[in-house]
């Protein structure tokens, strides 16, 4: 029986879709057999931030509906063994296209073939967001250190509670070390402090997360991606392993370090 | 570079603490479901009820959140008047 972990924030745009994508090529090049829902049906977007959208035939909707078998409408991912599969939301219906019971069924019968399900959420509080955690056995939030980000997420944090949805954790996002250095961004112990809830990981701000994008290659197979090796931790640390978080500091190394870094000189 | 001058004569604070303080005071209201309005009017009513018992010094009158740990708290500061030649 797997685990299902849905990955959610409140506020759009600080995310959700990238964490969800590496969180799941970390999981399964680390051998663990995992599906990925895009659960924000009618803005399907964990298609082409994986590069798999030229092979979707059924969807979520389809799945659900009874028109289209599970195993026909899953795309497996071929850069990942036989470990990576996504199903893709429906892009031309909406969010009541699905209910709450219907998704807790899916993902129930999901978890008996996937040691992880990972449930990409839509942003927004409304049945978006109830479809996405209603299977759940864990949730994952997160926030970029900005006001409204860490706002929306402690509202999150409170309606997971009422879906008696417990001990959620946090992913904090796009951190700039070199503006937290300035004081000009809240830091880690700022944003824990203030959401009083767990720390999953800490992911850079990183120029890879939009190349990969470009290219729909999850930024976890760049070697050269720092985000994508915060992803890794992440994902190990969901495996139970104990990774201590990364050191941040490179990116205000100042002009030298970076220059030892492009010419790949440990310093 | 202003930026930092300013800061290191104290001119202004570093602007993660300000979002800090912004966001404990968003929170706060979030949490308890009132806005700072209702909250105005709260303390209106409060001060009406209590002065039919007491005199109240109503420029010190204080009702606010606070918050430790889990637990959230209403806590009201109300100074009464000393009546004239009389210790409380
Ligand atoms: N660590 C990062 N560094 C740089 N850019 C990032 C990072 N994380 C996300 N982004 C960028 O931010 C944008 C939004 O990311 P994403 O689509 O994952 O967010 P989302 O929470 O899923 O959004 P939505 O609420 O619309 O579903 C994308 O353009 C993505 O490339
Ligand atoms: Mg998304």
């Amino acid at each position: 029986m797997g685990e299902a972990i849905v990955i959610t924030s409140g506020k759009g745009g600080v995310g959700k879709t990238t964490t969800t994508a590496n969180i799941g090529a970390g999981l399964a090049q680390a051998g663990k057999k995992v599906a990925l829902i895009d659960a924000d049906i009618g803005l399907r977007n964990l298609d082409v931030v994986m590069g798999l959208e030229n092979r979707i035939v059924y969807d979520l909707v389809d799945v659900v509906e009874g028109f289209a078998k599970l195993k026909n409408a899953l795309i497996k991912d071929k850069r990942f063994n036989e470990n990576l599969y996504l199903l893709p939301a429906a892009q031309t219906r909406d969010k009541t296209a699905v209910t709450p019971a219907q998704m807790r069924d899916l993902v129930t019968a999901m978890k008996e073939e996937f040691d992880f399900v990972l449930i990409d959420c839509p942003a927004g509080i409304e049945q978006g967001f109830k479809n996405a955690v209603a299977g759940s056995d864990k949730a994952i939030v997160v926030a970029t250190p900005e006001v409204s980000s860490v706002r929306d997420a402690d509202r999150i944090i409170g309606l997971l509670e009422a879906e008696e949805k417990h001990h959620p954790l946090l992913i904090v996002n796009r951190i700039r070390p070199s503006m937290v250095k300035k004081g000009d961004m809240m830091d880690i112990n700022d944003m824990i402090e203030i959401l009083a809830i767990e720390l999953l990981g800490v992911v850079p701000d990183d120029e890879f997360i939009v190349v990969s994008t470009n290219r729909g290659e999850p930024a976890l197979l760049n070697a050269q991606s720092r985000a994508g090796e915060a992803y890794r931790n992440i994902s190990r640390r969901l495996t139970g392993e104990n990774v201590p978080l990364m050191k941040l500091d490179d990116e205000s190394a100042g002009f030298f370090g970076r220059l030892r870094k492009i010419m790949g000189i440990k310093g | 570079m202003f930026d930092l001058f300013a800061r290191v004569f104290g001119r202004e604070d570093a602007s993660k603490d300000v979002a800090k303080e912004r966001l404990r005071l968003v929170l706060v209201h979030d949490r308890a479901s009132l806005s700072p309005q209702a909250l105005e009017n709260l303390k209106n009513d409060l001060l009406k009820v209590i002065s039919q018992y007491l005199d109240i010094d109503d420029q010190g009158f204080r009702v606010d959140f606070s918050r430790n740990d889990d637990a959230m708290a209403l806590v009201a500061n109300i100074p009464i008047k000393k009546k004239a030649g009389r210790m409380l």
